[in-house]
């Protein structure tokens, strides 16, 4: 049983955490009453804008061999420029010309899949491959670089420090949203926005810039779950569409933890276990009940959902003004 | 008296909003130290003009002037910059936040959050003006007195020299008021300058120093409050000669219309909102209901009307041949069928009854699409009752396919109204049919309420105002915690009969 745990509980870390970048990043968003349902084209976003930074790096460093801080550099920023235009076309959309945020968010997730396997198959054809994927071993190698000694601690470090910056990062995040909006002077003016955008723009906030920045730090950080899956979860080989449905689960965790960010983080880790737990099935068993397991995270949201809406408690529901656009000479 | 120098100016300010012009060339001074009281009928533009000063709105025309200087107010940050607060009728707080939060929202203080030391600052204003406050306190938790209250102290939190207050009577009792008014009292000793909009004009002769009238957008006049009278500013508001005196005619041959028997209802979560009532409502009459809000009447009429769920006890209805048929257990659209017409107007006007994204015509055809022959909407019959009530009642609408929402409040709870009467009911259940209404609408649905009694129509009206029900009603049933304590003859009791019943049952648990 230990040593079953100590080799799963790594592998739902890393599947966990896309999915904490990703739900931190939309609890961000969500906090300011906007309805990002575009996060899962944002991280694919993410993902393909960090690997076309990397692609191009090692063609153009390929003789000079490759410098360590530009290979996690160049992808990263890429990533973030990438998620962060994507952020920006949704404040466009929803805020500044207040458009339906359901629409505008699924319109993004359908463009940012589009996005990411047209230049993914660009790449792919421009690499020359036999398989339909393209390899960015080096890249990866740089990214997935841990902590020398955590070899040498067994189990502990197996299970705490086995894992790569960004893994640490992506918790970092969640605990500094955390704190944010719960203590700061600025997660209370942004939780008034989500809450009631007409109150807050009366106590002299100013909503739009308000939502502008949250809603694109919020596409900044899911998009870096794009990059972690490709860099580090996949070692650095993107195929298009092996992304899968992390967007939805992402979306769907924001609920889990009722737009609690710190919460995330247990919760992320919670539902990578249960994303790969069909792989621990005993063999024999046949392979159809893999779907059931699957569906496990979704079936866990929603009996949260039931629980949150029954006991109907004030503090465990959404922003009062999400998916609802603001304007305010609007009578 | 010396010349004083006046620290808000408007001049000639003109907002419109499309083709609806809210305030035209309107120019008011405000001076220090002084409580104004802004009057008008409903739409006559009185909170736009004030949202204006609070930079809710920018507008279209004209300037203002605070202390001197030319200003422009773009946004409520601006207002606050400039030492003018305003407290909103629809209360502008997070629901999920505590007070304290709400009141140092948006604030752009030095150093990081501390509501501790907020707290303290909120506990000194309370006491230096007379109020109470608990700030570590949700919202949501919150009487509607106690919003207000912090409300008030945001607007003095953020160092406001010049309140607005929009209708901060309206959903408070006598006694929440008169203690507001202390309050108010306070801060002018302090030098505020205060711009109160109410349409109780008792209450801008108790308090006011000055009163501006405006009508239809446009500033009328103002007049010193001590040489004012109900009946001159009555006049300046509507515009001509305005008899106010509430008609009661004698009961049309009255005979049971709705019997009611030992009446139970408990509400979802098992508390008892109505025990043990009792009583007739009679066609030809007007039964007024009687009680400090909350007190049952709600569930009362929703009841009647097949919209709440009865735990015991019968309501019957007798038809026009005497024969009497249960109403329990009916659903609502039978029970409307058989002229039971619940005109029941909430606090939020457009929560129940209209619908605030259609047009007036459309939400006309709410009440009579199902009788239509054939598949498609007969559209013209609603749009030419909707003329008839916009004409009848005087409604303030810039034309019948203009959208519910955008109309303001009282004129939006005149077609509501209008239209139930237009389904001509036998029963017609209203409860505060005139809250926030301006007295010249309020005595038109007066008017309406006879005729329909005359028509022999069994009329209940749930009100708040104990002078209104003592001269409109014929009986009144006073209500106290869910329980009848008494019905008493309209044209024989006495205020102080009324209110004490009102209280009675509930011995010391009354407001404060």
């Amino acid at each position: 049983m230990f040593d079953f745990l100590v080799s799963f509980i790594p592998r739902a870390v890393t599947q966990g955490i896309p999915l904490m970048y990703g739900s931190v990043g939309e609890t961000i968003t969500e906090k300011s009453g906007n309805l990002n349902l575009g996060t899962a084209g944002i991280m694919y976003v993410g993902g393909i804008s960090g690997v076309i930074g990397a692609f191009l790096y090692e063609n153009g460093a390929g003789k000079n061999g490759m410098n360590g801080f530009l290979a996690i550099f160049i992808p990263l920023i890429c990533c973030l420029l990438g998620s962060l235009i994507m952020g920006l076309i949704y404040c466009f959309l929803t805020v500044s010309l207040r458009a339906n945020q359901n629409v505008t968010g699924l319109a993004l997730t359908t463009f940012g899949v589009g996005f990411g396997n047209f230049f993914g198959g660009s790449l792919i054809k421009l690499s020359g491959s036999d398989v339909p994927s393209i390899a960015l071993s080096k890249t990866s190698a740089f990214f997935s670089m841990k902590l020398p000694f955590a070899n040498k601690l067994g189990w502990f470090g197996k299970i705490f420090l086995s894992y790569s910056f960004l893994a640490y990062l992506a918790i970092a995040f969640a605990l500094i949203a955390a704190i944010t909006i719960s203590k700061t002077r600025t997660g209370l003016n942004l939780r008034a926005i989500g809450e009631s955008p007409a109150t807050a723009d009366a106590a002299g906030i100013n909503v739009t810039r308000y939502k502008y920045f949250a809603t694109c730090i919020g596409a900044m950080v899911s998009g870096l779950g794009g990059l972690y899956y490709v860099m580090d979860y996949a070692c650095g080989i993107w195929s298009n569409d092996a992304f899968g449905d992390r967007g939805w689960l992402a979306i769907a965790l924001v609920i889990f933890t009722i737009w609690r960010p710190g919460h995330s983080i247990w919760a992320s880790i919670l539902f990578g276990g249960l994303y790969i737990l069909h792989i621990f099935i005993p063999t024999g068993t046949n392979l159809a009940i893999k779907e059931i397991y699957q569906m496990a995270p979704f079936v866990v949201t929603i009996i949260v959902l039931i629980f949150t809406s029954v006991r109907n408690k004030k503090e465990n529901q959404p922003p009062a003004s999400l998916g609802s656009s603001y304007f305010r000479e609007d009578r | 008296m010396e010349e004083r120098i006046p620290v808000l100016q408007l001049k000639n300010i003109t907002k419109r909003f499309g083709e609806i012009t809210a305030n035209e060339d309107v120019s008011l001074d405000v001076y220090q130290g002084e409580i104004l009281a802004l009057l008008g009928e409903n739409g006559s533009g009185k909170t736009t003009l004030m949202n204006m000063i609070s930079g809710i709105y920018f507008p279209d025309e004209g300037e203002i002037i605070v202390r001197g200087q030319k200003v422009s107010i773009t946004c409520p940050k601006d207002a606050y910059d400039l030492g003018v607060g305003m407290v909103h009728q629809h209360f502008k707080l997070v629901d999920v936040l505590t007070a304290a939060e709400n009141i140092v929202l948006g604030l752009k203080e030095k150093g990081a959050l501390d509501i501790k030391a907020a707290s303290a600052r909120i506990k000194e204003i309370c006491d230096r003006y007379g109020f109470s406050v608990d700030p570590n306190q949700k919202i949501y938790n919150m009487s509607v007195s106690q919003k207000q209250t912090v409300e008030i102290v945001k607007v003095l939190y953020r160092g406001a020299d010049i309140l607005v207050l929009d209708e901060p009577t309206a959903v408070l009792t006598p006694q929440e008021t008169e203690k507001l008014f202390n309050v108010m009292r306070n801060m002018k000793a302090d030098g505020k300058s205060i711009i109160i909009i109410t349409h109780k004009l008792h209450e801008v002769l108790e308090i006011s120093d000055r009163v501006a009238i405006l009508r239809k957008g446009k500033y009328i006049c103002d007049v010193v409050t001590k040489d004012a009278n109900t009946q001159e500013l009555t006049d300046a508001m509507v515009g001509r000669s305005v008899a106010l005196n509430i008609e009661r005619p004698d009961p049309v041959d009255p005979s049971p219309k709705i019997v009611i028997e030992g009446l139970t209802v408990k509400s979802s979560d098992g508390v008892t909102k109505l025990k043990d009532v009792s009583f007739n409502i009679n066609s030809g009459e007007i039964l007024g209901i009687a009680g400090i809000s909350g007190n049952g009447q709600k569930e009362l009429l929703e009841s009647i009307a097949g919209l709440q769920r009865v735990s015991k006890g019968s309501i019957s209805y007798i038809d026009d041949d005497g024969k009497s048929i249960s109403l329990i257990g009916m659903d609502p659209l039978e029970i409307s069928n058989m002229g039971i017409s619940l005109s029941f107007v909430p606090e939020d006007r457009l929560g129940m009854g209209l619908v605030g994204n259609m047009d007036l015509s459309q939400n006309m055809a709410l009440r009579s699409f199902r009788n239509n022959k054939g598949i498609f909407v007969d559209k013209k019959s609603p749009h030419i009752l909707a003329e008839h009530v916009v004409e009848e009642l005087e409604v303030n609408t810039p034309g019948i396919s203009t959208q519910v929402r955008k109309l303001s409040g009282g004129n939006v709870q005149k077609v509501l109204v209008g239209r139930e009467i237009a389904a001509s009911p036998k029963v017609l259940l209203t409860a505060y049919a005139v809250r926030g209404l301006d007295i010249n609408s309020s005595y038109t649905i007066y008017d309406l309420l006879n005729k329909q009694k005359k028509k022999g129509v069994a009329v209940v009206y749930v009100g708040e105002d104990l002078d209104v029900l003592l001269e409109l009603c014929d009986r009144i049933l006073v209500l106290c915690g869910g329980q009848v304590s008494g019905i008493v003859d309209g044209r024989s009791t006495n205020k102080k009969e009324v209110g004490l019943m009102m209280t009675s049952l509930t011995g010391g648990d009354d407001n404060e």
